[in-house]
């Protein structure tokens, strides 16, 4: 622009060749179609189909051993629980293995007496009662995966809204390989 | 003041002084989840907390306020906890690393869960600049303003990103005397870029200061000071 007031004038005067109606409608049409997709999920993929399944989570994995024994508890006084269901229908996944880490007042996250895996009932809940889990890293919290082929492999990290909390929920939705 | 008034008034910052510095750290000695760790977790973790304690006294002697290491051994001592706190941070990293490979790397790489990671690794990286500079200032022909500037816009990095991931860390700091030590090492390094690069130069006398040091003379632009 050459000079300030010429182009104003230009501007007022003549039908703006750069906003008009039709690229109104576009950008309009465009910006609803985004805000339609996946991180506003007016229309994401998974409601479409129903329940959406649980991504893994940062750091999920760390200090995985796979094939933890399964046990009927690894110490007293923490639990940890959640429910496994399916993608879609959301339908209660019955006998998947969950394994569950976390340091805890044994040890650390690669302390083998802080790991052990869990089968689901009926309704999908699983539970498992361990030592109490002590702040790791920074954070107190807990690890869990499911790793066994069937369905999409996912590994949590929930983390404990207090140290001095005694439980820790999770909750997979799986989805068929 | 007289000789035993002024010789009072040494003990007592020096005593202050340490007890902001030790008193967290005794207190972390004293935390149940020292139990729960290995050897090389509670070497990382105490890395830490020293490199942080370390970073009350860094300003300090860099300036020259306390009393029996002022200016040329206020320095002297400066580079020996600078030296410190690089030793205590290569510690902090490699005993984190031998705890937990996979938690570490997700923090040197920025993909971490946790916030204060990415604060802990600005502050590192913040440090291994600093030492770069040190080693290369002169080889690089750095002008002592421009080193200054450049050494006390990273210090200030490192103090505020180490007092953000510590902050926000639940570990074998005790939160009361974190807290005392973080607003501590926040002020000490505030108040002495302000006034070494605000109110002194303000009020310097025509010929100027050098470093806040009233008894150097002024020298020409890209001459190193008075070691």
């Amino acid at each position: 622009m050459e000079n300030d007031n010429s182009g104003l004038k230009g501007e007022t005067n003549m039908k703006s060749p750069f906003y008009n109606r039709r690229s109104f409608l576009f950008s309009a049409g465009l910006a609803s179609a985004f805000t339609a997709l996946e991180p506003f999920g007016l229309l994401s993929p998974a409601s479409a189909i129903g329940l959406a399944p649980t991504r893994s989570m940062r750091g999920g994995s760390n200090n995985y051993r796979p094939n933890a024994p399964m046990v009927d508890r690894l110490g007293s006084g923490f639990w940890v629980s959640g429910r496994v269901r399916r993608a879609g229908d959301g339908a209660p996944l019955e006998g998947v293995r969950i394994q569950i880490w976390a340091a805890t007042t044994l040890g650390g996250e690669r302390e083998p007496r802080n790991h052990g895996s869990v089968l689901t009932a009926a309704d999908g809940s699983f539970r498992l009662e361990m030592e109490q889990i002590v702040p790791n890293f920074g954070q107190p919290h807990a690890h869990l995966a499911y790793d066994d082929g069937a369905y999409e492999t996912v590994f949590l990290r929930p983390v404990m809204p207090s140290a001095s909390d005694t439980s820790v929920s999770t909750e997979f939705v799986l989805a068929p390989v | 003041m007289q000789n035993s008034a002024r010789g009072a008034v040494a003990t007592a910052i020096w005593i202050i002084l340490a007890t902001v510095m030790i008193g967290p750290v005794l207190v972390a000695t004293t935390s149940p989840y020292l139990a729960y760790r290995n050897t090389a977790y509670i070497i990382g973790g105490f890395a830490g907390i020293i490199s942080l304690s370390l970073l009350l006294i860094q300003p300090l002697l860099a300036a020259g306020y306390l009393p029996g290491a002022r200016a040329i051994t206020g320095r002297k001592w400066h580079r020996w906890v600078g030296t410190a706190i690089v030793v205590c941070v290569g510690l902090h990293v490699g005993g984190l690393y031998v705890t937990s490979p996979p938690d570490t790397q997700d923090a040197l790489l920025l993909v971490s869960p946790t916030a204060f990671s990415v604060y802990g690794v600005l502050a590192m990286w913040g440090i291994v600049l600093t030492v770069a500079l040190v080693i290369l200032r002169h080889r690089m022909g750095l002008r002592y303003a421009t080193w200054r500037l450049v050494h006390n816009g990273l210090a200030a990095i490192v103090v505020a990103a180490t007092v953000t991931h510590a902050l926000q860390i639940e570990g074998a700091m005790e939160t009361v005397s974190k807290w005392g030590l973080c607003i501590a090492v926040v002020a000490a390094t505030g108040a002495t870029l302000i006034d070494l690069r605000l109110i002194r130069p303000f009020f310097a006398p025509k010929g100027g200061w050098i470093n806040g040091d009233p008894n150097a003379r002024k020298q020409k632009a890209g001459d190193e000071p008075p070691a």
